[in-house]
């Protein structure tokens, strides 16, 4: 298997003041296609840092960082924002939808920056993309008009829609009630099942129990990173739970 | 990056928010307006003041005799007798500048017919006269070239005169009228020409040969005035420079005497006026123009807003893939759709309130098609320069700043 995430002793410092706030102290880590991480830590930890940085929204101090082969620390400011429109699906904690815009003009959101992708081609593939994550009959609703659950499904199909490397999940359920929760979780394991690379930040330790490894950060260092040989279904879990009133 | 996507875009994120994109144009569109409709009237006045100086003859060139003292005594122009049948006589035989050319001179007096009097001027002038004054005739004929040889009685009269002597309505063509005791029998009537730009009625007016008013009414041998017209506008200073040459060395002056007649045209008249009227053409333009740039204004303040109020919408847009340069293009498209629909609206209007301001107000109103096409120029160029700042702050946002701003 190959890695699509390579992190080799990567710092990241920032200057506050006249202080230097030293958030990844040197992290290495590589993640193997088909994975499904969730990154752990408390406020402070870094994870914040380290998602950014795995992100490509940000360039580490120091150390090296391959994404799917390609070298991060010496790409440009553009060259990054290319790099995540084509190798990253971001799956933020509050959505981040498009106001008073249709479900599937979100999920061609990241597509209308790829000019190699035609209008038809990206219609579709925002159809399939929207299909695979259950909500192939909500196409033209507008955002207002949807769920959480249903917006983060949309944000989920909007991060799967250009065939990312990876799935960057920033506290996806974190804006959600348990049993939506575990919707989306049951969601993202059929996803990981269907052969995707997932990355989960969040400070919820019981989502760890339905990834395959466990990372857990703190003080901008690894203090443990764990395979989880006994990963849980969460759609049995979303079936043990409590009916609806 | 395509450019269809980024306008796609563009056009989507206005559209979202039609009252705000509505508000944002609406600078634009009263600036654009208000520069047409003030261009409209400017230069409306500035063509009919135009106009009415040339209805009263554009490259008309008067001759006077000039002023100059008897025995110390400064006596008026008028009463001057420097200006002799023989200047004209050499005007007409030498200028090669001149299109047309008559003596004018003059009696004030009381015209009477039957019971109906009125007071008008008699004046006596060649067959020239109707091409400069622009005047034309309505019935009947001008008095011919044999009327002015024999000092004939005859004279040709203005629709004031005519109402005035002939209240009944009947054709006073082939009547006689007296003037002086004098006996003159009516040849023609000239077309209304109706009132000038000063007040004149310039249809109160009786034109016989100058022969006769100078022989039979003034008895004298001098003109009152030369009046001539240019071969065109453009040669009016030549032909002037011509005519004083003319006649200073018909009147034998020598270098360095003053000329003793003056010379004047319609064109310093016309160059004043519608140096007046080019005032307040600017005038306006300049009240328009600040409108356009308070437009501008408008429309950098709801861009800088909009930019805070997506700051969220940004990141996401750059966490999913835009570059600092397609934010930057897409909010530069957005105000220049903003500037060219609100610039194209602004149009419209404008030349509708021109139209109204035509109808209801009725004064004279001219569209130019370049005050369409500069103020059209002017509020794109604004809103690009007035939508730049707030793009480039857009563009410039940092996406983990952005996509977690609250």
């Amino acid at each position: 298997m190959a890695a699509v995430i390579s992190l080799q002793d990567i710092k990241r410092d920032f200057i506050v003041g006249s202080e230097t706030v030293h958030a990844l102290r040197g992290v290495s880590f590589d993640i193997q296609e088909g994975e499904f991480v969730t990154i752990m830590g408390t406020s402070g930890s870094g994870k914040s840092t380290l998602l950014n940085v795995l992100g490509c929204l940000d360039s580490p101090s120091s150390g090296t960082y391959l994404l799917d082969g390609n070298s991060v620390r010496e790409m440009s400011k553009d060259q990054r924002a290319v790099l995540r429109n084509r190798k990253i699906g971001f799956v933020f904690q509050n959505y981040n939808l498009l106001a008073k815009t249709t479900a599937v003009e979100n999920v061609e959101l990241p597509l209308m920056y790829n000019s190699s992708v035609s209008a038809k081609e990206r219609r579709e593939r925002a159809v399939n993309a929207l299909q695979t994550v259950g909500l192939g009959n909500r196409l033209e609703h507008k955002s207002n008009q949807m769920s959480g659950g249903q917006m983060q499904r949309v944000a989920i199909a909007r991060a799967l829609v250009n065939n990312p490397a990876v799935l960057l999940a920033d506290e996806a359920t974190g804006n959600l009630d348990t049993r939506t929760s575990f919707e989306i979780l049951v969601l993202f394991q059929r996803l990981h099942a269907e052969g995707r690379t997932i990355i989960f930040v969040t400070h919820n330790p019981e989502i760890a129990r339905y990834s395959t490894r466990n990372i857990f950060l703190r003080d901008g260092r690894i203090t443990e990173d764990t395979i989880n040989h006994n990963v849980e279904d969460a759609a049995a879990a979303l079936a043990s739970l409590p009916p609806e009133e | 990056m395509n450019y269809a996507n980024l306008f796609k875009i563009a056009f989507k994120a206005l559209s979202n928010n039609k009252f705000r994109t509505f508000l944002t144009m609406l600078g634009i569109i009263i600036g654009v307006a208000s520069v047409i409709t003030m261009l409209a009237i400017g230069q409306g006045s500035k063509r009919s003041i135009e106009q009415q100086i040339s209805e009263m003859g554009s490259n008309m060139i008067m001759i006077n005799p000039g002023g100059d003292r008897q025995g110390g005594v400064r006596m008026d122009p008028s009463a001057m007798q420097t200006l002799k049948l023989e200047d004209y006589e050499a005007i007409v035989s030498r200028a090669t500048k001149i299109a047309a050319i008559s003596p004018s001179v003059s009696k004030s007096g009381q015209f009477i017919n039957g019971n109906n009097n009125t007071p008008s001027q008699m004046q006596g002038v060649g067959l020239g006269y109707l091409t400069i004054r622009q005047l034309q005739v309505e019935s009947g004929d001008m008095f011919s070239e044999q009327d002015i040889a024999s000092s004939a009685k005859v004279c040709i009269i203005g629709k004031t005169v005519v109402d005035n002597l002939f209240p009944d309505g009947s054709d006073p063509v082939g009547k006689v009228v007296r003037f002086n005791s004098i006996p003159f029998r009516i040849v023609g009537v000239l077309k209304s020409k109706g009132y000038n730009s000063m007040g004149q009625d310039q249809d109160n007016v009786v034109l016989a040969p100058y022969t006769t008013v100078m022989k039979r009414i003034l008895a004298v041998t001098y003109l009152q005035q030369i009046v001539c017209s240019a071969v065109t506008e453009d040669e009016t200073q030549n032909a002037i420079k011509e005519i004083t040459e003319i006649l200073r060395e018909n009147h034998k002056l020598r270098d360095g005497d003053d000329d003793n007649f003056t010379i004047r045209s319609q064109q310093e008249l016309s160059s004043m006026m519608s140096s007046t009227s080019e005032m307040m053409t600017v005038l306006l333009a300049c009240i328009a123009g600040i409108s356009l740039v308070v437009g501008g204004i408008g429309i950098m303040n709801i861009m800088y807003v909009s930019v805070t109020e997506r700051t969220r919408e940004i990141g996401l847009r750059m966490s999913v893939g835009a570059r600092g340069r397609d934010i930057l293009s897409q909010f530069l498209i957005e105000t220049i759709i903003i500037s060219i629909t609100g610039g194209i609206i602004g149009v419209l209007l404008g030349v509708i309130a021109t139209l109204l301001v035509n109808i209801i107000a009725s004064w004279p109103v001219y569209i130019q098609p370049w005050s369409v096409l500069l103020s059209f120029g002017v509020c794109t160029i604004t809103g690009v320069f007035f939508g730049w700042y707030p793009a480039r702050k857009a563009s410039s946002l940092n996406p983990i700043d952005a996509i977690r701003y609250e």
